[in-house]
């Protein structure tokens, strides 16, 4: 197990450079939320020139759809869902200075190459730890999108919130190294 | 003939399906120990003991497991004597969902239409899959699913020439490509034989039987022996950080089928793979 990294928000590229894949990283300062919705507006509002909710340079957008709060909650459950459906929209959001990623799962290779090119990282959080995660979720706030229920914009501010390094800027991927290392196909038939 | 209220059914759903997302079952709990023992990754490790330490805090603070709470899918045996009265049976079922995802906090999930894509508000409606069985008793068994491993299943036409073995090919490529998508320990259900839907059917059901419990049939028990034990030497591991945990369980169900086919449905269960069960009794009318 790697020794903790304890990273402060915004992410910059700084920051970037020094992270390493497999990295045991808790974050803590502001990030936001975003599903496949979200994204889709984000990037539309790009193309027409309008301003996006929060400026990406920095920032960090967690893959998340919470579940709602009960009273006394910041929060509901908020563990990360499966990045892959964010791939259309990253590279665009990454080009914008979007530096951090917080999901689950497997990423294209088109937002690989942009993560590269612009200097980003691509964070792992437990999927299914919901009510783990919660926890570590100081403030919520709904800022853009209301009208799409868990799919909203939303501003949090975390403390101790954590996250493995999935893929670093420069492209090494713990899916494939962690594989790799513990992979035994079954011996094939000598020729 | 013996009858049950429509309100009895409701209520059960409603507790059902809040009960499925706030407590892991204990067969998915010991699998997490087992697997804590046998995983050699430390980092696969420390994710098993987030798992257990995230559905110990879900059960004592009383909230979901995952954020994602699932549509809910519903299998229902209903007996040929039991009467329902005071209204509709699936009407009674969704207005149970739809109460208990209100009580119980979890997220509305469903949209109306596929492509138009508007949230229902209510997780309604359920996916509801009933049988007609002997006997007056209504069985209700709530099973919340996400959609993070269900997005990762897959169906095969199999010709009868690709026998056992293509079989296997399948259901391991298909949580070979899932990766750590499905939030891995999955379980695996495989469905084999009937047509397209039945085989589908069968997978999905399979999910609802206990971790650590093997198809009856003893040559059926043997091929989800190997194929855990290959599904587990892929490497992908928890949360697929590599590791030798990718599956706690492999649950196959087959059924008769045509003589020029073999379909194979692939099912695959997150961790949090839920489902509670009520079985009611009709009263004499």
């Amino acid at each position: 197990m790697n020794e903790i990294i304890r990273l402060e928000t915004p992410l910059t590229q700084e920051k970037v450079k020094d992270l390493k894949v497999g990295d045991n990283v808790l974050i803590s300062g502001v990030m936001y939320t975003g599903r496949d919705a979200a994204h889709k507006k984000m990037v539309e509002a790009l193309g027409q020139g309008v301003d996006l909710p929060f400026a990406m340079k920095d920032q960090v957008i967690y893959f998340v759809g919470p579940t709602p709060a009960k009273e006394g909650q910041v929060i509901g459950s908020a563990g990360p869902t499966t990045s892959g459906r964010m791939d259309a929209y990253s590279p665009t959001l990454i080009a914008e200075g979007l530096t951090g990623m917080i999901g689950k799962g497997l990423r294209s290779s088109e937002v690989i190459e942009a993560m590269k090119k612009h200097g980003a990282v691509y964070f792992g959080a437990i999927g299914g730890a919901g009510a783990l995660i919660a926890k570590r979720i100081v403030s919520a706030e709904v800022i853009a999108y209301p009208e799409l229920g868990p799919e909203a914009v939303r501003r949090l501010v975390v403390k101790d919130f954590p996250v493995i390094v999935i893929i670093d800027h420069e492209g090494n991927n713990l899916y494939e190294i962690g594989k790799a290392q513990y992979s035994e196909r079954p011996a094939r038939v000598r020729e | 003939m013996k009858e049950i209220l429509v309100g009895e059914i409701v209520t059960a759903v409603e507790k059902l399906c809040i009960e499925a997302n706030y407590d892991l079952g204990s067969d998915i709990m010991a699998g997490f120990q087992q697997a804590l023992k046998d995983e050699r990754s430390p980092l696969g490790q420390e994710v098993l003991e987030r798992l257990i330490e995230n559905a110990e805090i879900a059960h004592q603070e009383r909230v979901p497991m995952c954020q994602d709470t699932g549509m809910a899918v519903i299998f229902v045996s209903i007996g040929q004597d039991l009467h329902v009265v005071g209204g509709g049976l699936s009407e009674a079922i969704n207005e149970g969902v739809r109460r208990g995802y209100a009580l119980g906090y979890l997220r509305k999930s469903v949209v109306m239409d596929p492509f138009e894509r508007a949230n229902t508000g209510d997780n309604t409606p359920a996916v509801i899959h009933y049988d007609i069985v002997s006997g007056d008793f209504l069985r209700l068994v709530v099973a919340p699913k996400g959609f993070g491993s269900e997005n990762m299943g897959g169906i095969k036409m199999c010709k009868p020439s690709e026998g056992l073995e293509g079989m296997m090919q399948f259901v391991v490529d298909t949580v070979d490509r899932a990766g750590g998508n499905p939030c891995p320990p999955i379980i695996v259900g495989v469905g084999v034989g009937g047509t397209m839907e039945k085989a589908t059917i069968l997978a999905k059901k399979s999910l609802l039987r206990e971790v650590g419990q093997h198809n009856p049939q003893e040559r059926l028990a043997k091929i989800e022996k190997e194929l855990l034990d290959r599904v587990n030497r892929l490497g992908i591991g928890p949360q697929g950080f590599g590791g030798v945990t990718t599956a706690l369980a492999v649950n196959l169900e087959v059924y008769p089928t045509h003589i020029a086919g073999m379909p194979v449905a692939v099912n695959i269960g997150c961790h949090a793979t839920r489902h509670k069960e009520i079985t009611l009794q009709g009263r004499a009318r």
